[in-house]
């Protein structure tokens, strides 16, 4: 019989359901046929006119209701298409989830559309003045609800029935990590048997491009846009501007199995550390990202030796593939360059706030389902990286443990511990 | 008392006040202090501006400085006050084992440049193609990095050294909320032995008053006190810039170090009245049974923002239990958003610690408090969505 405790007291916390949506499809069934056939979701722009614009493709999610509504509804539909699906897989009621929501998701402005409407709707006077007078003469909440921080967990929050003041929060790139570890933590506080974790992002916006674009993170590879994401290449030049959602359904492995759900897969331990050397670039030796690792290790109850494959953060930047191997072959030792370490971002692009959500669920598909995804376009890998990236074709592999990596902008560190089986 | 109780051994605060407890308790301790107001610059509105500012005294390096624009560099400066006031600014041992949770909205654009644009709006129609020229061209790189939510934190850990763990919460005062609840929580259960939590509102740009007015929030015409607001011309806000932080601390750290304690940290409780369905009266009820309040008079610090929806609803929930003698401290610094709640539990743990309580801030609307507090209440009931509240206590 499983334990219900962990190494160190606090209750095992489950999957039970697990939800995702990217620019490859919606839903864990089409993704899954996509990533492990190796196929990219990058693609070019179309979403807004490219004109003068040094990066022309991305992977948008193109395909959705709102995907052509603004940054808020998208990243609300994202988040709720995902959270349908777990919740489903999970087999608990959609309007009365009943335990906390914990929403990773991208920060908020005003989209240009709406600003251009509300400046264009009068010429009475100028400039800020107009805007804040024509705001005020608005009749409807709806721009407003916009540019509130708060207000997607809250449709969330009466969508799904959530227990309590929904949390949103924003780690950059480790966003979607994050949201997992505070419904972990939750859990194993005691202060509710069950949480909601989503990551979701739909703010690739013409003006998000241009602002990554200016400091130099994104591929100009923009010719063959399925070839531009190539992390650990030794031509990559950038990340893939992506959207996407990921949701977990995490429950306390006791209250799962009383009430005879499906155990997807357990969540072992979270590790976090934040970086004091750069607002975007990581400490040269990269000791903060190895004391995620680690941490998350120690959180776990695991020792390095347990782990049996990365799935990496990955972005194909110069700066963050360099910096992962560094902490890995730090962490891991000889043992690195065997062990398979693969990133998701080769064909679906960053994500952003979704992608340590989606990344989690693809670790715990790949658990479920004993493939690893590859990593593609690994054409030309950088010899100075020595990683058995899964390169091109997917592999048939048992893994019964995942370590999942995400790094963000802001000295942001967090790595996630899963494992296949509870102990 | 046990060794797990979550304390508070460091408070930074700035306001249109000045900075630092010392000051704010002088001023909100004179009777009819008056508040300091802006009327001009963003008329129709008033606002609470920040006071005169030695950025150097808390980000000495001037590149620092460069990469953020007033709202970070008001929340990494309302940091280090609290660092320094906790002892642990500079201590390498501490800082580097510290957690983080800030509560942020995102930070400011470059106005001169949305304000070119929208102009030229006015003649053409390809306006998707008129925003990739300007914004390629016009954009400073680094801006993005001081608009970033999650980089006020970002800017702490490397100006300050705090680097155990960070998180940024988002979503206006209930963030505020959400980060002592969580920070707290986190003590309680031996997680973490002392947290760094807290924000900053940075209202002195444009983008930051149409955030509220999108819906019609902001007071116009004369001020008036948080509480007189109703009827008036507007939606009742009337905001500050202003930044609140404390270093909360498991006791039994705090002890082994000698470090002076404010206050303790009692029940902390959030919740999400849906309001369109008119749940807001009955949730600040619900909240205030679960705060768990002592028996006798009880002074309140409420961070009631003037919106006249939530104002009135907090205000007939205080004013139905005639032991509560309430404090509405909007009324002097003006309504800080994410900073609120936090702002408001560091009045709280000032009084508990000087033994004394606040004059009315608004002698018509508040009665008098002449005990020395022995617990005090904290509330933040959100403009428009999410609700909070706290006990703070002697410690």
């Amino acid at each position: 019989m499983a334990k219900f405790k962990d190494h160190m007291g606090r209750p095992v916390v489950a999957v039970t359901g697990i939800g995702v949506v990217t620019s490859l499809g919606v839903g864990k069934t089409d993704n899954w046929a996509a990533l492990t056939s190796g196929k990219s979701g990058i693609h070019p722009i179309t979403r807004f006119p490219v004109d003068h614009l040094n990066t022309r493709i991305s992977g948008m999610v193109d395909f959705l209701p709102s995907s052509l509504k603004g940054a808020s509804h998208l990243t609300y539909e994202l988040a709720e298409t995902a959270a349908r699906e777990a919740i489903s897989e999970a087999a608990l009621d959609s309007g009365d989830f009943g335990g906390p929501l914990f929403l990773a998701s991208p920060p908020v402005e005003l989209d240009w559309a709406d600003r251009f409407s509300l400046y264009n709707s009068d010429k009475k006077d100028g400039g800020a003045e107009r805007l804040l007078r024509v705001a005020r003469g608005l009749k409807e909440l709806d721009i407003f609800e916009t540019t509130q921080f708060g207000s997607i967990a809250d449709r969330l929050a009466d969508r799904f029935g959530t227990r309590g003041l929904p949390i949103t929060l924003s780690t950059a790139c480790a966003s979607g990590a994050t949201a997992i570890q505070l419904g972990v933590e939750a859990i194993r506080r005691g202060e509710c048997d069950k949480a909601l974790s989503i990551g979701a992002d739909g703010s690739a916006t013409a003006e998000a491009l241009i602002r990554f674009s200016l400091l130099s993170a994104l591929s100009t590879h923009n010719d063959i846009p399925e070839k531009a994401s190539k992390p650990f290449s030794k031509d990559r030049d950038g990340f893939v501007l992506a959207e996407g959602s990921g949701a977990l359904v995490l429950e306390s492995l006791e209250a799962a199995l009383a009430r005879g759900a499906t155990i997807l897969g357990i969540m072992s331990g979270c590790g976090e550390k934040a970086d004091d050397f750069h607002r975007t670039r990581s400490k040269p030796d990269a000791s903060p990202a190895i004391a995620a690792v680690r941490a998350a290790l120690v959180d776990a109850g695991m020792s390095e030796d347990e782990i049996e494959y990365v799935n990496a953060h990955g972005t194909s930047t110069p700066e963050n593939d360099k910096m992962e191997h560094l902490s890995l072959s730090t962490v891991f030792g000889e043992r690195i360059s065997s062990m398979p370490v693969s990133s998701n971002k080769s064909m679906i692009g960053h994500t952003l706030s979704a992608a340590g959500a989606v990344e989690a669920a693809f670790s715990l598909m790949t658990m479920r389902e004993s493939v690893i995804p590859p990593t593609i376009n690994y054409d030309n890998p950088d010899p100075a990286i020595v990683l058995d990236v899964v390169p091109n074709k997917k592999r048939n592999a048992e893994v019964g443990t995942v370590l999942s990596n995400s790094f963000g902008f802001g000295g942001q560190n967090t790595c996630l511990v899963m494992a296949r089986e509870p102990v | 008392m046990s060794s797990h109780d979550v304390v508070i051994t460091g408070i930074g605060l700035v306001s249109s006040l000045g900075e630092g407890p010392d000051a704010h308790w002088q001023k909100l301790t004179q009777p009819g202090f008056q508040p300091v107001l802006e009327t001009e610059r963003f008329a129709p509105y008033t606002i609470h501006p920040l006071p005169e500012i030695d950025w150097n005294l808390q980000i000495a390096k001037r590149g620092d400085q460069r990469q953020m624009e007033t709202w970070q560099r008001l929340g990494t400066y309302a940091a280090g006050l609290a660092l320094d006031d906790a002892g642990i600014k500079g201590n390498d041992e501490l800082s580097t084992t510290m957690d983080m949770v800030v509560a942020a909205g995102g930070g400011e654009r470059d106005e001169a440049v949305d304000a070119a644009i929208l102009a030229a709006s006015e003649s053409r129609n390809d306006r998707d193609v008129l925003l990739n020229e300007k914004l390629t061209t016009e954009l400073r790189p680094t801006l993005f990095l001081a608009q970033l939510s999650n980089l006020l934190a970002g800017n702490i850990s490397i100006v300050h050294k705090v680097t155990g763990s960070s998180r940024t919460f988002m979503g206006e005062e209930g963030a505020g909320v959400s980060a002592v609840e969580t920070a707290a929580a986190r003590i309680r259960s031996g997680q973490s032995t002392h947290v760094l939590v807290g924000g900053a509102f940075q209202t002195e740009h444009s983008d930051m008053l149409l955030g509220y007015e999108l819906a019609g929030y902001l007071h116009r015409g004369p001020w008036k006190p948080v509480w007189q607001r109703q009827g008036s011309e507007g939606g009742g806000v009337v905001t500050g810039s202003g930044g609140a932080f404390l270093v909360l601390e498991q006791r039994e750290h705090a002890e082994s170090r000698g470090r002076r304690i404010y206050a303790e940290l009692g029940p902390i409780v959030s919740g999400r009245a849906r309001r369109r369905l008119g749940e807001l009266d009955s949730e600040i009820v619900a909240l205030l049974k679960q705060a768990g309040l002592p028996a006798g008079e009880l002074l309140t610090i409420s961070g009631a923002s003037g919106a006249h929806a939530a104002t009135t609803a907090e205000k007939a929930a205080l004013d139905a239990n005639p032991a509560l003698a309430v404090r509405g401290f909007s009324t002097l610094t003006g309504h800080m958003k994410e900073a609120q709640f936090p702002f408001a539990v560091a009045l709280a743990a000032m009084a508990i610690d000087r033994k004394a309580g606040y004059p009315a801030f608004d002698a018509s609307a508040e009665k008098p408090f002449d005990e020395a507090p022995k617990a005090v209440l904290a509330t933040a009931i959100g403009y428009h969505q999410f609700e909070g509240m706290g006990l703070i206590k002697a410690a």
